[in-house]
């Protein structure tokens, strides 16, 4: 009734080829905007910023970075974590080297030292693919994770090995230490999330992301075409990484505060963000913001209701959660293999007919 | 050398000119395998230049040949007068020459515009930078490129199709949006490696008109492999027929049906 293209003109290339064609489509992304902005702050406390808002906003920042690798690009990637690690470290060395310069600006130059590692790593993707390129940036996930253990240049010197966040902040506001409030440590990533966000988009609508995709659906096609392989492969890598940088930086200076490599940033992480860029929906940026939160939402949700409803044991609801998402994964991978994206795409193909069948 | 030589009259009135590509003593072996045997002939310009042969006799890797995606074992080839280096394909297409795929080609994930839009990427030149904020540059050319695409989408009439996923599409379709991809790019010879393979005749005649249109139209040099006769004989300007990697006739198409060499390459003679 309401979810109409009926009568929705477009008289120029640019509306026909925005973001959001569908009237209802676009004001329901404003809506979720000033939501986001307007209403979540306000009410936010710290168990919801840290269990559920936070890191599901910088999961989604991994998510979308692996995302253009992956889904768009179609290169395998398992180094992740890795590449989160650098991000952090870039960050905590920034922030400490120049503390008075803004933690905004760090972030960002973290996620440039990510896009300079990412591309290094990318380089043997010109040569092997598939299987062969996730064993090269397992490598990557490997190498990078002891380098930060084994160089204490990169820790300063700490006697835990540890790295820790010291304060700063934005207009005078604290964004990383222990004073930092809910709603400073939300809005920073809000923020930063959706600059991701809007850039992976406009990436990927157009040349860019047009090249991407050719080299993932066929590259020797690609190739004849006029693509250049090596460009391509490369600017993806760098992207991907540039986001995936800002998102460890992130998960380290507002996140966790204080981190151990090994631990924060361990092959775990790259299986969680690719799962959820897997579940979420492959070439989609809709999927990254869907995967990362099921994956976050899920074990919340399940341990509140385990522990706080039923009232069961915490270690044996932690390992039945476990075994609860796990097992959740699996089917859903069976009954809907390209992701949340796709169920939402569908869910829409019907919303457009309904309630009418025809 | 002298490329530009004159050019002549076609049957049907159109001028044909000067030499585009030439092609000289080719030779292309992989291994102990002989692909292709010193063969030379060239390509004029808005010519339709037809290669035909039995199954196996070498016509797609002249075709690869022609594309830069094979570089000759021996020979040269020539292009615009200039005598073309060891290229890597993509090089190859800045250079004005696209082409269709014997089995199709095509970005399935992608939707048909997307694919289209594909085929100009070597005309697009917006940065990296000002394609993530989508300002002025970006966008603007997006919708420049997007117009010219929107007149080939007309042009061999996919209006209705053109925000489908290719994946999607069924194969007569398919073939049409690959011929699209390779005009997007403005290509000054257009390669089609079998363009009408298994199609019904209604498809077939569809992309005989288009073909000739686009020939007639934008001057399109094409060289095209084809096995359906009627089609080639009606649609050529000139054939060079080859059997076991060696050409035996070249010229206009009434020629080449008299050949005797021909005539026992496709009814099977023993060779000694």
């Amino acid at each position: 009734m309401f979810y109409r293209e009926a009568g929705d003109f477009k008289t120029s290339y640019r509306e026909d080829s925005q973001t959001f064609p569908i009237k209802f489509d676009r004001l329901r992304f404003y809506a979720v905007l000033a939501v986001a902005y307007g209403v979540i702050p306000l009410l936010i406390n710290d168990y919801w910023a840290n269990a559920v808002f936070v890191p599901f906003l910088i999961y989604s920042i991994a998510a979308i970075g692996l995302n253009i690798l992956v889904g768009y690009a179609g290169q395998v990637s398992l180094g992740t974590g890795g590449f989160m690690a650098v991000g952090a470290y870039a960050c905590y060395k920034l922030m400490t080297a120049f503390p008075e310069v803004s933690i905004f600006v760090h972030v960002l130059i973290a996620g440039g030292i990510t896009a300079a590692v990412g591309v290094l790593f990318g380089l043997p993707s010109l040569r092997i693919k598939g299987f062969y390129l996730a064993v090269a940036t397992l490598a990557a996930q490997f190498f990078l994770v002891w380098l930060f253990n084994k160089v204490p240049w990169f820790y300063n010197y700490s006697a835990s090995g540890q790295i820790n966040a010291p304060d700063r902040t934005i207009f005078g506001v604290f964004v990383t230490g222990a004073q930092t409030s809910a709603m400073a440590k939300y809005m920073f990533c809000l923020v930063m999330l959706t600059l991701v966000a809007v850039v992976a988009r406009n990436l990927t609508r157009g040349t860019v992301g047009r090249k991407w995709m050719a080299i993932r659906d066929m590259d020797i096609a690609a190739e004849i075409i006029g693509v250049n392989p090596l460009t391509t492969k490369i600017t993806a890598f760098a992207v991907s990484s540039f986001f995936i940088g800002i998102a460890g930086a992130l998960f380290f200076s507002v996140y966790l505060g204080a981190a151990e490599v090994g631990e924060a940033f361990g092959i775990q992480k790259s299986f969680l963000i690719l799962f959820m860029v897997i579940i979420g929906g492959l070439g989609s940026i809709f999927g990254s913001f869907a995967g990362a939160a099921f994956l976050v939402l899920l074990p919340v949700l399940l341990k509140n209701l385990l522990v706080g409803t039923l009232g069961w044991p915490t270690d044996l609801a932690a390992h039945i959660e476990l075994m609860i998402v796990g097992a959740l994964i699996v089917i859903f991978l069976i009954a809907e293999p390209h992701g949340l994206a796709q169920l939402w795409r569908v869910a829409k193909e019907k919303l457009r007919l309904w309630p009418f069948p025809h | 050398m002298n490329a530009m030589t004159e050019g002549y009259m076609t049957a049907d009135g159109r001028k044909i000119g000067g030499v585009l590509m030439e092609l000289k003593n080719i030779t292309l072996r992989f291994g102990g395998v002989v692909a292709i045997k010193d063969i030379s002939f060239d390509i004029r310009d808005g010519e339709i230049r037809a290669i035909i042969g039995p199954n196996g006799a070498g016509k797609s890797s002249m075709l690869n040949v022609i594309s830069g995606f094979y570089t000759p074992t021996e020979g040269s080839v020539w292009f615009k007068g200039y005598q073309r280096g060891p290229m890597r394909p993509y090089q190859v297409a800045q250079l004005g020459i696209a082409r269709t795929f014997q089995n199709i080609a095509l970005f399935d994930g992608m939707s048909v515009l997307d694919n289209i839009m594909t085929g100009r990427l070597t005309l697009m030149k917006s940065g990296l930078l000002s394609q993530a904020l989508w300002w002025g540059g970006a966008a603007h050319e997006e919708d420049e490129h997007r117009e010219k695409v929107e007149k080939i989408i007309d042009f061999l009439e996919i209006q209705n199709i053109r925000k489908t996923p290719v994946g999607r599409l069924p194969y007569g379709l398919k073939k049409r949006v690959e011929l699209a991809r390779a005009l997007a790019a403005e290509p000054k010879m257009l390669l089609l490696d079998e363009p009408m393979a298994g199609m019904n005749v209604e498809e077939k005649e569809d992309m005989c008109r288009f073909i000739l249109d686009l020939n007639d139209e934008f001057g399109t040099t094409i060289v095209l492999i084809e096995h359906d006769m009627g089609v080639v004989m009606d649609l050529s300007d000139r054939v060079v027929v080859m059997d076991y990697g060696k050409k035996i006739g070249d010229g206009p198409p009434d020629e080449v049906r008299n050949n005797q060499d021909v005539i026992d390459a496709y009814l099977g003679v023993s060779h000694d």
